[in-house]
């Protein structure tokens, strides 16, 4: 739900869509990054207020929407195992894998838990000695600090039960892969404010310099999102290039050193497949080897699968940004949210359930 | 400490004792009292009937407990569809173990509420099932009513231009019992609007109403897309006019809930001519439970069987009914 707007803010957000209007003197597209403000978006309707050639266009902004089939594949494999119990976010229950989901496995009796936070999968791994939990640790760098915490914290314990299938993504590789790509027609980007929040700016400087795409680090409300609209037509109005933040409350250039530090601590960079963007080097987290005890992928020796993306699923060119959800074949007719095919409808802040719930015609 | 067991089921003594210590004490009235098999209740005519069953946990929250939902629910969804409420049937099943004082609780609540909503409960059941088998107590109410005269209303008689009304905020219901099961705290508690709404319905009801619904699970997003489904017209709220607290707004914010799909357990959505809207608001504003009323949107012919939303800063986007379920046993 949006927020109630103040009387004030009303006033600004008028005044933001008036001077975007003055400065929409040629097509803009805009993409997106971060699944929050593909909802915040959609809730407020913004595309149908801003000018017909200023265009926001939805990336791969969802951690769920870009887990690849293979590794969803992986984890229901190791849900079905007899010994484990899997903690997981809610998101995560209803992404159909090649056969199953975890909501399939667990009404054929696999014990599947959601949990709201690390610390509840730590409990569980405390208070079920005798059972393997393993947390399936999806997200971009937003949630891979608490996750490493929970790994250090489990080392510290001695806490042998509890293991994490990392399937964690890096976004600064993706955002390298979108500019690079030639089919991806993007002149700026919305960055996503949660994730800066850790890793700062820096790691996205790049975007400017080498590929003269500007940037701005964007909150979730209304305002925050015109406003960084603005900043991306004054930069493009002053000829520059640049990364800036309008999140500024939160967002520092440097980012969150100490969550930083734990991450560096617990795990490394990995090549890691994302669902329609195929290989990015250097995108993943894989767990070091020093705590590979808590690796739920080498403690079970987990299989590779090679699993293909649903028939007619156009998640992947959806999440390049290459066509609207409403282009896909599948959408609102066999892919809705209760009956979904493609993980973008499945979890709330995908680019498929966003329209499905707002926009769709 | 005493508690409900196997035999207080059985139809045995102590199935007497219960019936008479506890519910001859609390509910008692003419026809309860017979304690005949069934009992036989004046009519004069067409009668209106609903069942509804509660689940709820937990079984006390702020604002009510499962024996006033189970008395509002019913009563309710028979002053919505137009009747005067006159009789309640309750049915329970009660898990053994239950704490007598905890089912004495919950009785003397469900009486205050059938006093304070002018029903009387005229027969009823206990089923004792095996500790595990369920959750302490559910409850089942059947409501006998009896239809006003000349008054038809229902999805039929909407038309474009009908004026949408509500008595007041969205959400309290399934905000206070989320907060009571995930232990989350605000500064200002919510509570849940829990409330029998025929006395509020009785002040307009001769005036000009279309279609009446209460927007229980599911909430006001849900409700309306299905008046709007079966009367085949478009509607369109307008953002600014909803009313909502501002706690309910900062809990859905922090969850990721929608308030327009958020249960409510003491509103009504009033779906009135355009020509009455005026008089049934202020009507609505001068009872107790319609302090907050608001105008919140209004029947369109555009976009038959979808509900639009119009932001406070003018966009348009669909509302959708829910999809699954926030969360389950909300009542």
């Amino acid at each position: 739900m949006p927020e109630k707007m103040e009387h004030k803010d009303k006033a600004r957000a008028l005044a933001y869509l008036a001077a975007i209007s003055r400065l929409a003197d040629q097509p803009l597209t805009i993409m997106e990054v971060c699944g929050t403000h593909t909802m915040a978006i959609a809730q407020n309707g913004l595309r149908e207020l801003l000018p017909a050639n200023v265009r926001l266009i939805s990336g791969p902004g969802c951690p769920v929407c870009v887990t690849d089939n293979s590794d969803i594949d992986r984890f229901l494999f190791l849900a079905a195992k007899p010994e484990v119990i899997t903690a997981t976010f809610g998101d995560m229950i209803r992404v159909p894998g090649t056969k199953k989901s975890l909501q399939s496995l667990r009404a054929e009796g696999a014990d599947v838990r959601v949990v709201y936070s690390t610390l509840d999968a730590l409990e569980l791994a405390r208070k079920n000695p005798e059972k393997e939990i393993v947390f399936l640790g999806v997200g971009f760098e937003t949630t891979a600090p608490t996750i490493a915490v929970s790994i250090e914290t489990a080392s510290r314990e001695n806490l042998t039960n509890f293991s994490v299938l990392s399937l964690h993504k890096r976004v600064p590789p993706a955002l390298r892969a979108l500019a690079a790509d030639p089919e991806v027609q993007v002149d700026a980007f919305l960055d996503p404010g949660h994730a800066c929040a850790i890793i700062g700016t820096r790691p996205l400087e790049f975007m400017a310099e080498q590929y003269g795409k500007p940037g701005v680090v964007t909150g979730f409300g209304v305002l925050d999102i015109l406003e960084a609209v603005l900043m991306i037509l004054e930069q493009r109005a002053a000829g520059r290039a640049a990364i800036e933040i309008q999140y500024k409350k939160v967002v520092k250039a440097a980012g969150n050193v100490r969550a930083q530090a734990m991450i560096e601590q617990v795990f490394t960079t990995a090549d890691a497949s994302w669902r329609g963007l195929g290989l990015i080097p250097e995108s993943g987290l894989n767990i070091r080897p020093e705590y590979r005890a808590w690796d739920a992928a080498a403690k079970f020796a987990l299989p590779r699968f090679d699993s293909p993306s649903p028939s007619g699923c156009r998640c992947g060119d959806i999440l390049k940004g290459r066509i609207a959800p409403d282009e896909c074949g599948l959408f609102s007719a066999t892919c809705t949210p209760l009956q979904p095919v493609g993980p973008c409808m499945v979890s709330t802040e995908g680019t498929c359930a966003a329209y499905y719930r707002y926009a769709r015609k | 400490m005493e508690h409900i067991t196997l035999a207080h089921g059985s139809g045995g003594k102590l199935s007497h004792q219960l019936i008479e210590s506890l519910f001859c004490r609390y509910l008692g009235n003419p026809y309860l009292e017979q304690l005949n098999d069934a009992s036989i209740l004046p009519t004069s005519g067409r009668i209106a009937v609903s069942t509804d069953s509660f689940v709820i946990s937990p079984l006390f929250f702020r604002g009510g407990d499962i024996g006033k939902l189970s008395v509002c629910g019913t009563v309710n969804d028979l002053a919505v569809s137009g009747a005067i409420p006159k009789f309640l049937t309750l049915g329970l099943i009660l898990e053994e173990g239950l704490e007598m004082a905890v089912l004495e609780r919950i009785i003397a609540s469900l009486a205050a509420t059938a006093r304070q909503a002018q029903v009387q409960i005229v027969c009823g059941d206990t089923k004792v099932v095996e500790r595990g088998n369920a959750d302490k107590i559910f409850i089942n109410t059947t409501g006998i009513g009896y239809p006003r005269t000349g008054a038809e209303i229902g999805p039929q008689k909407v038309r474009p231009g009908d004026v949408i009304l509500i008595n007041g905020t969205m959400g309290d219901h399934g905000i206070a019992i989320l907060s009571e099961r995930e232990g989350l705290e605000f500064e200002t508690p919510v509570t849940s609007d829990c409330a029998p709404l025929n006395s509020l319905i009785d002040q307009f009801f001769d005036q000009g109403i279309t279609c009446m619904r209460d927007p229980t699970r599911g909430g006001v997003g849900t409700t309306l897309n299905e008046i709007a489904q079966q009367a085949g017209v478009g509607m369109i709220l307008e953002e600014e006019a909803l009313p909502l607290r501002p706690e309910v707004a900062g809990a859905c914010d922090m969850l990721g809930l929608d308030p327009l799909h958020l249960a409510n357990e003491g509103k009504v959505l009033v779906i009135v001519a355009p020509a009455a809207a005026a008089t049934v608001l202020e009507k609505m504003r001068r009872h107790p439970l319609g302090a907050q009323a608001a105008r919140i949107g209004t029947v369109q012919a555009e976009d038959p069987g979808r509900l639009l939303l119009r932001t406070a800063l003018g966009a348009k986007r669909l509302v959708g009914m829910l999809e699954g379920e926030h969360l389950p046993r909300i009542c």
